[in-house]
């Protein structure tokens, strides 16, 4: 049944290419998604063991991501027949398709057994999301689409040697294709050490540009400064968590090889550069969309930072993945909302929002503080787990290094953001007709009360599946837990 | 022997891309380097596999008639002929190309690989291709010799494979050449917006966005 996960989306694709009435087009999107999440839902009820020779399925980790990315383009969804409609001169045709392909893609990618699949997924992935950037159809747009189309299928051409270097690995160690994860996991010890050193390292450098780790980010700011909201949160929260999963996947292979210190090591350089790197351009930053992106490569080196220490802190990076693309999905489209109110998304033409747009204005506030760690969103409970899972395994000076930099983070975006919100209404800002509406808020709010119920308590069976999920992450085969396709 | 016939030509092939100032010329080096390694698996002596048979027809059909088409059609859209004041220099680029081939060498000879391998040439010449395509994305403006850039670096990637290519699954080898071709295609479009935009495919004038 999975495999309707795959063919629906693709399917609804197709169609909405088909469809020539816009109206009708956008509403093909909640649709589907609220379809996605069911079946996912009822897949993921029904855990069966799944045969190591299967080359599709659900496992406990790529269940978690797939849910996280299903919960967002629902959201994304319910709010992009109302935006929209807001810009009719815009023809969304390609838009609706390739947001639909993403999400055919998005369950492949979680559901593939083989790294080579999963690869062709991800570039894919990448393809399919670089029309969404286009949007816009201005010489803006287009210099940040060229910018993701080559520096992302650079990376990912990366991450295909990274691949090509494990399977040598593999090769050498007189392991046979097809070597799906579990066959490369079950049979670490073999593995030739140089080149699975060496495919780490590349499938780290590829799939991280994809996440836009830094120093690899410099495609983000642009793509999420020129997008609509609707893309920037499927960005951050959609494509990022898919680089990520790949990206676990080989992790857990290196960790299963027994070459996890080596692998952590890189992980927390990684993250501790990109939260530092992302500190860097946040103060001043004057355009409330490229501030966004800074935070999002702060976010996703928080996530490597968290699975390299381990245990406590590979678990919440996990939960972290849920909580940063819920609270994103509200940053971006609430930014959307500010952005399409002001005709403007930089800083002195954009104050005073909390009273030009009341709802969107507190949306934007809430959502900064949830993101920077405010108790009691969802963010808050990850982030501090990772900090206290780093002090108390004796990653001493990262464990610091990483609360200092939360706070000055906190410190930079508030600077931009007080003043977005607060700040007085400028003398020469534009007139425009855009007004918060229900149907461009209420799925933000929607958005927000989840993170808030995750901050607060967890359901029982998704923290079984997190478990799960932490254990496969850290490279032990034993706690399986599939779906048969 | 073919076989190391072959790399040798596609590491020359390497030199001729980054010394060349015409865009038709390099986009045809890219292609040939696409098809010599398109032909690899049979000079390897794998034409008695089905699927290995099957896999370079489709590689050298891609690779040799498919990708050109696109690249063609591009160069009419953007009637640009020549590579105009490169942001790295020919002699520059030559000396650097060299440099990274013999890079590539030694790092090569410092991998393993496994005991009986007879092709201990595909290492060094996918490095080598590899560096080839990074050095012709970061050094050149024009946006149709960065994709030939783009181009040469799976080839690179192609050729490492080659060391794996009886045993790689059909099914991955076949998404791979697939995203290869849409991964150009979608460039193609790219490129022609920007013409239109731009009035121009320089990507200098890609450079409004910065902080």
């Amino acid at each position: 049944m999975v495999w309707l996960l795959i063919v629906v989306p693709l399917l609804a694709a197709v169609l909405a290419f088909a469809v020539s009435s816009p109206t009708l087009r956008a509403w093909i999107l909640p649709t589907v998604g609220i379809l996605h999440l069911g079946i996912l839902l009822v897949a993921l009820t029904t855990w069966r063991t799944l045969p190591a020779t299967a080359w599709f399925g659900l496992d406990a980790l790529g269940g978690w991501v797939l849910l996280v990315i299903s919960v967002l383009f629902c959201i994304c969804a319910f709010y992009a027949p109302a935006y929209l409609a807001l810009r009719p001169d815009r023809d969304h045709r390609v838009l609706s398709t390739c947001l639909l392909g993403f999400l055919g893609l998005a369950s492949l990618l979680a559901q593939a057994r083989h790294p080579g699949i999963a690869w062709v997924a991800m570039e894919t992935t990448t393809l399919v999301t670089a029309p969404l950037i286009y949007f816009n159809h201005n010489r803006r747009s287009l210099e940040a689409t060229w910018k993701y189309l080559v520096i992302g299928s650079v990376g990912i051409a990366l991450a295909l040697l990274g691949t090509l270097f494990i399977a040598y690995a593999a090769h050498m160690g007189g392991l046979q294709e097809p070597l799906r994860y579990t066959r490369l996991m079950e049979n670490g010890a073999l593995l030739s050490r140089p080149w699975l050193r060496a495919g780490f390292v590349l499938t780290l450098v590829g799939y991280g540009t994809k996440m836009g780790l830094a120093p690899l980010h410099t495609w983000k700011p642009d793509a999420y400064g020129e997008t609509p909201g609707i893309v920037g949160a499927l960005l951050a929260g959609g494509v990022t968590s898919c680089a990520f999963l790949a990206l676990l996947r080989i992790y857990a292979v290196v960790g299963a090889a027994g070459e996890g210190a080596f692998a952590r090591e890189l992980m927390v350089a990684f993250g501790m550069l990109s939260m530092a790197w992302a500190l860097v351009f946040m103060i001043r930053q004057t355009d409330i969309k490229r501030l966004l992106a800074y935070s999002s490569v702060e976010h996703m080196g928080i996530l490597v930072f968290g699975i390299g220490i381990g245990g406590l802190a590979a678990k919440f990076a996990l939960f972290h993945l849920a909580a940063n693309a819920l609270v994103k999905s509200v940053l971006f489209l609430s930014a959307g909302n500010i952005h399409r109110s002001y005709a403007s998304k930089q800083l002195p033409f954009v104050t005073g929002a909390i009273r030009r747009t009341p709802v969107s204005g507190w949306l934007f506030l809430l959502g900064f503080l949830a993101i920077t760690g405010m108790p009691p969103f969802a963010p808050f409970l990850s982030e501090f787990n990772i900090a206290s899972g780093a002090l108390s395994t004796g990653h001493i000076l990262g464990g610091t290094a990483f609360l200092i930099l939360l706070g000055c983070i906190f410190l930079a975006m508030s600077e931009t953001v007080v003043q977005v919100v607060f700040g007085t209404p400028s003398a020469q800002r534009v007139r425009t007709p855009y007004k918060d509406a229900p149907a461009t808020t209420a799925p933000l709010i929607v958005a927000l009360g989840l993170a808030l119920i995750l901050g607060i308590w967890m359901p029982r069976p998704l923290q079984a599946m997190l478990d799960h999920a932490a254990t496969t992450v850290e490279g032990v085969l034993s706690a399986r837990m599939e779906v048969q396709p | 022997m073919m076989p190391d016939l072959l790399i040798a030509l596609t590491m020359l092939s390497n030199f001729s891309l980054v010394a060349t100032s015409r865009v038709s010329k390099a986009i045809q080096f890219a292609v040939l380097q696409g098809v010599l390694l398109g032909l690899m698996p049979l000079a390897m002596g794998l034409g008695r596999h089905f699927h290995i048979v099957l896999l370079a027809i489709a590689a050298v059909t891609v690779k040799g008639w498919l990708i050109p088409f696109l690249f063609r059609r591009a160069l009419r859209q953007v009637h640009i002929q020549r590579e105009v004041d490169p942001y790295i220099g020919y002699t520059v680029s030559l000396m650097l190309c060299a440099l990274g081939t013999g890079l590539s060498l030694v790092l090569a000879h410092n991998l393993p690989l496994k005991a009986g391998t007879e092709y201990t040439l595909l290492v060094p010449a996918s490095l080598a291709t590899l560096f080839t395509g990074f050095l012709l994305l970061v050094s050149r403006r024009k946006a149709l010799t960065q994709v030939v850039g783009y181009l040469v670096l799976e080839n690179g990637i192609y050729l490492f494979g080659l060391l794996l290519v009886e045993d790689m699954p059909a099914l991955v080898e076949a998404g791979i050449l697939l995203d290869l071709f849409v991964g150009i295609f979608v460039m193609g479009i790219v490129i022609n917006h920007i013409r239109v935009a731009f009035d121009s495919t320089d990507t200098r004038h890609l450079a409004e966005l910065k902080d």
